[in-house]
């Protein structure tokens, strides 16, 4: 049960990019269609719940045994790169089709402030291992939500007739803005 | 001159957030008061001050295939030299900016004027690059706090301008969103007006 609150309140009322604004570049950037936005999500999906794990232990065992948890943000960091880049490696050996797939998103990643902020976030909460793996999911499939609603109003929205000054950027913000009001009526069901 | 063109670049013509648009999260983020927006766009601006710096200095030693990790890795040890200090001087502001001081790591800004500024000028000029586009950051930072703030508490800077309620969905996540993108249309549409008179 504890685990399902957890993964509610992380998808709908604390909207990783609707309510705590992680990952806006994504969000502007590749959201011009549902497919790219679907694929950035499965990549981000798929490092963030290994970064999670890795992270966790990191922690754990090597940072806070030595008494460096100041070097939290660089250790983080780091991991984070090295693991997309394994990633990167393997499935180019592994599954050629899923790389192919996903081959664009994952370099964009270690850049990516969702990644690092969910880390830094499970462990400022305190969250144990699966708290952590569950946390880095549920916050995934809210940035996949908003990143795939977002993609859906935006391809209808290039056949609107938009003024000019507003065009591009700002009619994402005002759209994001309004997504974000609808997401506030989700406050309060937990 | 051409230092100081350089210099004022990032505050209007090649602003991080109102032209570029790079670095949005801190932006949205911070934002609920001016002073928030004016202490997380300092912190932001050590780090792109020191990276720039750093990364001219070693730009011929660093091998060009894995140039983007060393990157990483010195503005990282510069963003923990910011949470040690913030830490330790002002720990109420650490606090309301929790997450997004260590995520100046992963801010575009930063690693986007080391890929594309620092690492192919030399010190100086690199050093105020940096600069502009730190204030220059700082300085959007504090505009949208100053509009939000103003907007949904009716306050500037902590001090009370008007007494009652502002509007509440300002200070809001909505309020984020919407504030900046008529900001940034706002911005844009006094941008193109200089250029149009520029060519006359």
């Amino acid at each position: 049960m504890q685990y399902i609150i957890l993964f509610i309140s992380a998808v709908f009322i604390n909207n990783i990019v609707l309510a705590k604004f992680l990952g806006i570049c994504p969000f502007i950037g590749v959201s011009n269609r549902v497919e790219t936005a679907l694929g950035m999500t499965s990549a981000v999906m798929f490092v963030m719940v290994i970064s999670a794990v890795a992270t966790y232990l990191m922690q754990k065992y090597v940072l806070v045994p030595l008494g460096i948890t100041f070097m939290r943000t660089i250790t983080f960091i780091l991991v984070i790169a090295f693991l997309v880049q394994m990633v990167e490696i393997i499935l180019k050996k592994v599954s050629p089709s899923l790389y192919q797939a996903l081959g664009i998103f994952l370099p964009l990643i270690t850049t990516n402030c969702i990644v690092l902020g969910v880390a830094v976030m499970s462990v400022d909460n305190n969250y144990n291992l699966l708290q952590s793996v569950v946390f880095s999911f549920a916050n995934a499939a809210g940035f996949g939500l908003a990143l795939t609603l977002m993609a859906g109003i935006r391809e209808q929205l290039e056949l609107v007739d938009i003024p000019k000054g507003i065009k591009g950027v700002p009619i994402a913000f005002v759209t994001a803005g309004l997504l974000a009001l609808a997401f506030m009526g989700f406050a309060g069901i937990v | 001159m051409n230092q100081w063109k350089n210099f004022t670049k990032g505050f209007f013509r090649e602003s991080p957030t109102f032209a570029l648009f790079l670095g949005m999260c801190p932006v949205l983020g911070v934002t609920t008061s001016a002073v928030n927006g004016f202490g997380m766009g300092l912190a932001t601006t050590f780090v792109l001050l020191m990276s720039n710096v750093v990364v001219s200095l070693v730009k011929s030693f660093i091998p060009e295939k894995v140039r983007i990790p060393c990157y990483i890795v010195l503005i990282a040890s510069f963003v923990t030299i910011v949470e040690l200090v913030m830490q330790a001087y002002v720990p109420e502001l650490f606090d309301r900016l929790g997450v997004f001081i260590p995520l100046i790591v992963v801010n575009c800004i930063v690693l986007g004027r080391a890929e594309a500024f620092a690492s192919k000028n030399d010190v100086l000029t690199s050093a105020i690059d940096g600069l502009s586009m730190g204030l220059g950051f700082t300085l959007a930072l504090i505009i949208v706090g100053s509009v939000r703030e103003l907007l949904g508490s009716g306050s500037l800077f902590g001090f009370d301008v008007y007494s009652g309620n502002g509007i509440l969905l300002f200070i809001l996540p909505p309020g984020a969103f919407l504030a900046l993108a008529y900001l940034i249309v706002i911005i844009n549409s006094i941008r193109k007006k200089i250029d149009v008179s520029f060519k006359k």
